[in-house]
């Protein structure tokens, strides 16, 4: 049988995202199955698994961007800090402010790199003086270890940087509005090594301050960034663990298959 | 060195594949033969077309005029002394020009020879003393050299159109003939610029009949056409790419608004008539119909359009901002609005090109009358551009040919500004990100 669950709990550890019986539809296509799932406060957990396990669709639920896709079906619960996100009365957008997301090809604003971080805050009147929207911005680039190559240059087009910078500058883009969880969606998969490391540095850099979900190809990177490893298949989930046990000693034959190379 | 790969059949020869070479080679040749020679058709029937135009139109860009002596005499003009503009209004200017041909021709004593005489000038010449009489009534008394336009005849005599016997399509006596070659060697016959071209309304004499009224009429109209279309195609543009739901309601919309693309644009002139005239009792003729029913025409065009350009907004940039936080509204209007616009502007101007040219829609609307004043406002009758070709090129007189091609190239002169604009405003906003 699968191990749905999340074995034993740590005390120590707050849990930011409990996840009980989520089930995705997309028409007919019964896309997730069943998902039980606790995410901790401050960790990096990784989703990993072949493609079309449902890992994006997963992430994709704690943000309902689903509720975009014309067609698709969630049921089960989904509680941030013991909060239904799945609520008929709540508010999406404030749920996004909440839940930062980090795509797979970086998608800066065709705007100013400023204008890029300063859209969010924007939005949501996090800044009451044009001094305060600075500060954020700047904070904002200086966690995502951005600053010091743009300072010079923040009213160049965003859209003009590296595949790296581009990706950081989406990163700083999105913990400007100070959201609780960042999902990331194979943020690394259209970088270059070097400019992988550096992501993977920030990601882990980011964990003080923030809780992290990252769904990744890359059984490396998974291994490196993240304190906890979910694994998929075919819509359901495998098994979870922390991710030293995950890549040493998996409990289920399908994980060890997998992260092995022999199937993927 | 590599050694030499045995090919996988026996059948794959050195000088079979260079015959296929050979083959392929020369189909590519044939098929970029048969591509230049298409353009060149096509460019040399844009040439034949802006040729003939252009040669029959360009005489039309001037008028012939004859330099006069004019005594504004106080006594003919304003017997009373009072400078009453009713008075001024109806007087007798024509008097005042026969007075100084026959000062010119003082030989001209029969009747016969005077009415000729007046044959030299336009019926309309004394309607330009009397305008520049009002305008500036210091001119009583005084006696000006003034250049007024001769009747079509003799324009047409002077630009070579007709020739001077009988045989040639002349219509003149010797005796006229001799004083028109006479004016011309004085210097006070000649062809100068046709002001009355772009000043005046439309006429029955072509050489006083002008576009302003076509042009003031076609501007009006298409600021009324802009005006709507371009929020209501944008608006449904919008919703139908960005809000509404995919379900069997769009699709009949979708539907719809593509076979209405497709509808010949007189049923919307009669749609216009019905509507516009019949049930809500709209001015016969005005510009603001007019633009009301080109707007009819060109809405499905500027939707398509505009949908296209939403479409072509990559999705990614609505992920970004929804991720955000930003509201759907808030994702269209600071995203996904400014990223379409240049394509939207560009099929909204290449719409309007194409209200421009549309005639049938307002020759149901009525805006094919005779129309002298040029309109004031919106709701004044009024022609536009190529109503006013239709009845040009209608007309029986010579000097109408002319003015008819010339109508023409101010037509196009309109189009071309309008695509220019479309091509500038796509090539500015392309190139602000790069």
């Amino acid at each position: 049988m699968m191990s749905n669950s999340d074995g034993e709990p740590v005390a120590s550890a707050k849990i930011k995202v409990v996840a009980r019986d989520v089930n995705v539809f997309y028409s007919d296509k019964h896309a997730l199955k069943a998902v039980n799932l606790d995410v901790r406060a401050n960790e990096v957990t990784a989703l990993i698994g072949p493609s079309g396990c449902g890992k994006s669709t997963f992430l994709r639920c704690l943000n309902r961007m689903n509720d975009l896709i014309d067609g698709a079906r969630v049921t089960g619960t989904i509680a941030i800090d013991q909060q239904d996100i799945y609520l008929k009365d709540l508010d999406v957008v404030q749920l996004r402010a909440r839940v930062g997301m980090v795509f797979q090809k970086p998608n800066p604003f065709p705007k100013s790199i400023f204008d890029n971080v300063a859209y969010g805050p924007r939005i949501h009147g996090l800044a009451g003086t044009g001094a305060e929207l600075e500060e954020i911005v700047v904070t904002s680039l200086k966690r995502a270890g951005l600053f010091e190559e743009v300072k010079d240059r923040l009213n160049e087009a965003g859209t003009g940087l590296s595949g790296g910078q581009q990706q950081r500058l989406c990163i700083a883009r999105a913990i400007a509005v100070s959201p609780e969880v960042i999902l990331m969606d194979e943020p690394c998969s259209a970088l270059d090594p070097i400019a992988t490391a550096k992501v993977e540095e920030l990601i882990d850099e980011l964990r003080q301050n923030y809780t992290i979900i990252v769904v990744t190809h890359s059984m490396q990177q998974a291994a490196r960034v993240s304190q906890r490893t979910a694994f998929f298949h075919l819509g359901e989930l495998v098994e979870v663990g922390d991710t030293e046990q995950i890549f040493t000693n998996p409990n289920h034959k399908l994980t060890q298959g997998y992260i092995t190379g022999r199937f993927g | 060195m590599t050694e030499m790969v045995e090919p996988l059949t026996a059948s794959v020869t050195v000088a079979g594949v260079n015959a296929r070479l050979r083959r392929r080679y020369a189909v590519d040749r044939w098929f970029r033969a048969l591509g230049v020679s298409a353009i060149v058709a096509a460019l040399t029937f844009l040439i034949l077309l802006l040729g003939t135009i252009i040669g029959q139109g360009y005489t039309a860009f001037a008028q012939s005029q004859i330099r006069l002596a004019i005594t504004f005499d106080a006594a003919i003009l304003d017997p009373d002394g009072r400078g009453d503009p009713a008075v001024l209004g109806t007087a007798d200017y024509g008097r005042l020009i026969r007075q100084s041909l026959e000062t010119l021709f003082p030989d001209a004593t029969e009747r016969a020879q005077r009415r000729e005489l007046s044959r030299l000038m336009s019926p309309g010449a004394d309607l330009e003393l009397r305008g520049m009489l009002l305008a500036d009534p210091s001119l009583m008394g005084r006696t000006e050299e003034i250049w007024l336009p001769t009747s079509s005849p003799v324009d047409q005599l002077v630009k070579g159109h007709t020739g001077r016997t009988a045989e040639e399509g002349g219509q003149f006596t010797d005796g006229e003939l001799r004083r028109i070659d006479r004016l011309r060697s004085d210097g006070r016959l000649a062809a100068r610029f046709n002001k009355w071209l772009f000043t005046q309304g439309d006429s029955r004499q072509p050489e006083l009949a002008g576009l302003a009224g076509a042009v003031v009429g076609s501007f009006y109209s298409l600021l009324v056409t802009v005006l709507l279309s371009f929020p209501l195609g944008v608006a449904a543009a919008v919703y139908l790419e960005e809000f509404a739901r995919q379900s069997r309601w769009t699709d009949i919309v979708e539907v719809n608004i593509n076979n209405l693309a497709a509808v010949p644009s007189i049923v919307f002139g009669l749609l216009g008539l019905e509507i516009f005239l019949n049930v809500l009792g709209l001015p016969r003729s005005a510009p603001l119909v007019g633009g009301l029913a080109l707007t009819l025409v060109s809405l499905p065009t500027i939707i398509i359009a505009a949908r296209v350009a939403l479409k072509a907004v990559p999705p990614w940039v609505r992920e970004a901002a929804l991720a955000l936080g930003a509201s759907r509204l808030q994702m269209v209007t600071h995203h996904v609005l400014p990223l379409a616009m240049p394509g939207i502007l560009t099929g909204t101007i290449i719409g309007m090109a194409r209200a421009v040219g549309e005639t049938a829609p307002l020759l149901m609307i009525g805006m094919v009358a005779f129309v002298v004043n040029v309109p004031a406002t919106p709701v004044d009758p009024a022609t536009a551009l190529p109503v006013q070709i239709y009845l040009w090129a209608a007309s029986p007189e010579r000097g109408f040919v002319e003015r008819t091609s010339a109508a023409i190239i101010v037509l196009l002169c309109f189009l071309a500004v309008m695509n220019a604009a479309a091509i500038y405003l796509r090539k500015r906003y392309e190139r602000r990100w790069g």
